[in-house]
């Protein structure tokens, strides 16, 4: 019995350090990274040419799934608010909440989804198939061409993505509430606009989508250069990054809103 | 025959954690020579390959490249000399995102501030050496495996390099394939005045091409020698080898216990 528990404690343990180790190497990567962006950054077509990848061939989901969300917020707004007889200030619920919450946190798991997942299985498979060794060996270093412009390429995409995905969500909850349910259309856009402040509404929902944006890029990319080189390897990685990145978001988003809005009326 | 050697390998010892892979290894590569180095599958080959490269440090002894210690050289130092030398991959490893002009002008873009016009000639030029000019428009999933394999050759030819190791570059291919890519191999090796450095267990396909044979086993070198020296050659390993036969010093049997014990037979005839 004793035994038994000595090697529960003692794989704790290991798993424990593990992780830290890991976390420490994810960190260093990350480092290694920023250092290594200067090549990108100058030869900007490198991270236009994945802009494309990553933002532009994710636009059909984002503005797809904004269209939804807007109008789910448009109907439900509206069945909560005329209770009150406050039908009117549906604009206003569905501009604040995508601003502020549902536009960056819904655009980000999205984005990790579909193009967090597409970095990782692309990096792992170009080391699977020995592309980065190849690379190194042409005195290439593949942190600075491969990793370094996807990932500035995610960091732009996230915020435009987002703010897609709200101005389409809120043109959803205008189509529900006014179009089809018959909402005032000036008191829906007036209250809109005296609710939504720049400072604090927008800027702190493009404050959240780049923090976002960071974060799920560094998971991506990490998680495929870290990848075992073998099928299981790869669809492991890609798996963890769709994980790890929700769960930073979900987390980082609770962070970020308790320093953004608290105290706010 | 040059006098200096372009690589000198003296007293190379390489262990995994506590598992020696190479054992006191001594080689010299000269220039224009085509080397073949065989061995049966996990013999240490290809760590050689990785050592030569710097991808790997060696636990003594060293690896000299043009009178460089090859795991004394700083990163950059280590990525300079790399532009020197150029390594072909067991499957080609071509950049899957990129097509086969972009693959062979990879490194011209990265290295050098040629304008493109003249990337483009230099491009066209290293695929008609391999025959694939009309193919610079494909992509690598179009290709067949031997095309890949020289698409991987242009593009290690692409920036004229000293030194080129090859990985099993015979592995998957079909009969023509094959004597396409040991043609060029050695065509290249002559034409170029380069060194090639070919790890591979395909026995008659490179005895045709090289210059000179070692064979590695149990990480030491078990014999060395011309092509015609190791076809003669009466030494026991040599000959199982070069043969092909299924029984020698390299044992069919995995080491295990007596087989009547295995059995549990040993007692009933007791």
């Amino acid at each position: 019995m004793p035994r038994r528990i000595v090697i529960g404690i003692r794989g704790v343990g290991h798993r424990v350090i593990d992780s830290i180790w890991r976390l420490g190497y994810a960190s260093r990567f990350f480092l290694l990274t920023m250092l290594k962006s200067g090549t990108s950054l100058r030869r900007f077509g490198l991270i236009i040419r994945e802009v494309y990848f990553t933002g532009v061939l994710s636009l059909i989901i984002i503005l797809v799934s904004g269209l939804f969300v807007g109008m789910v917020l448009g109907l439900q707004g509206y069945e909560t608010l005329q209770r009150y007889g406050a039908e009117s200030a549906v604009g206003t619920m569905v501009a604040l909440s995508l601003l502020r919450e549902l536009g960056p946190v819904v655009a980000a798991l999205l984005f990790a989804s579909r193009a967090g997942s597409a970095i990782t299985a692309e990096i792992g498979l170009m080391k699977a198939t020995e592309q980065l060794a190849a690379m190194e060996m042409m005195a290439v270093d593949p942190i600075a061409r491969v990793v370094a412009p996807r990932f500035w390429a995610g960091v732009i995409s996230m915020p435009l993505l987002a703010a897609l995905f709200s101005a389409i969500g809120v043109f959803g909850g205008y189509l529900v509430a006014v179009v089809l349910i018959g909402v005032d259309e000036g008191s829906f856009w007036s209250q809109m606009q005296d609710a939504v402040d720049f400072r604090y509404d927008i800027v702190n929902g493009v404050i959240k989508t780049c923090v976002f944006g960071v974060a799920v890029t560094a998971i991506a990319v990490f998680e495929g250069y870290d990848a075992s080189p073998t099928a299981e390897g790869v669809s492991g990685a890609t798996t963890r990054t769709v994980v790890t990145s929700s769960l930073a978001i979900l987390g980082l988003d609770f962070v970020l809103t308790s320093f953004m809005f608290r105290g706010m009326s | 025959m040059a006098l200096d050697a372009l690589v000198e390998i003296r007293d190379l010892n390489f262990s995994y954690g506590e598992r020696p892979i190479l054992k006191g290894i001594n080689m010299d590569m000269h220039r224009g020579q085509v080397i073949a180095i065989l061995g049966g599958s996990g013999s240490g080959k290809t760590t050689l390959l990785r050592l030569i490269g710097g991808a790997v440090r060696p636990s003594s002894g060293y690896v000299k490249l043009e009178g460089n210690v090859v795991h004394k050289l700083t990163r950059d130092e280590l990525f300079r000399i790399r532009r020197k030398m150029s390594m072909l991959f067991q499957f080609g490893a071509l950049f899957t995102d990129l097509s086969v002009f972009d693959n062979v002008a990879f490194q011209m873009r990265e290295h050098t501030d040629l304008p493109e016009p003249m990337i483009r000639d230099l491009v066209l030029m290293k695929l008609q050496a391999v025959g694939l000019r009309g193919a610079h428009d494909l992509m690598p999933a179009q290709l067949s495996g031997g095309m890949a394999r020289r698409v991987a050759l242009a593009r290690s030819i692409a920036l004229d390099p000293v030194l080129i190791m090859y990985d099993e570059p015979f592995t998957g291919l079909d009969p023509i394939s094959l004597t396409v890519i040991g043609n060029l191999i050695r065509r290249l090796t002559d034409a170029l005045g380069m060194t090639s450095v070919v790890v591979t267990h395909d026995v008659q396909e490179s005895l045709k091409i090289v210059d000179y044979v070692y064979f590695i086993a149990d990480g030491v070198i078990a014999a060395h020698g011309t092509p015609s020296e190791v076809r003669e050659s009466v030494a026991p390993f040599v000959h199982q080898f070069v043969h092909g036969e299924e029984d020698g010093p390299v044992t069919f049997h995995y080491p295990a216990q007596a087989y009547a014990r295995d059995l549990r037979l040993e007692n009933s005839f007791a």
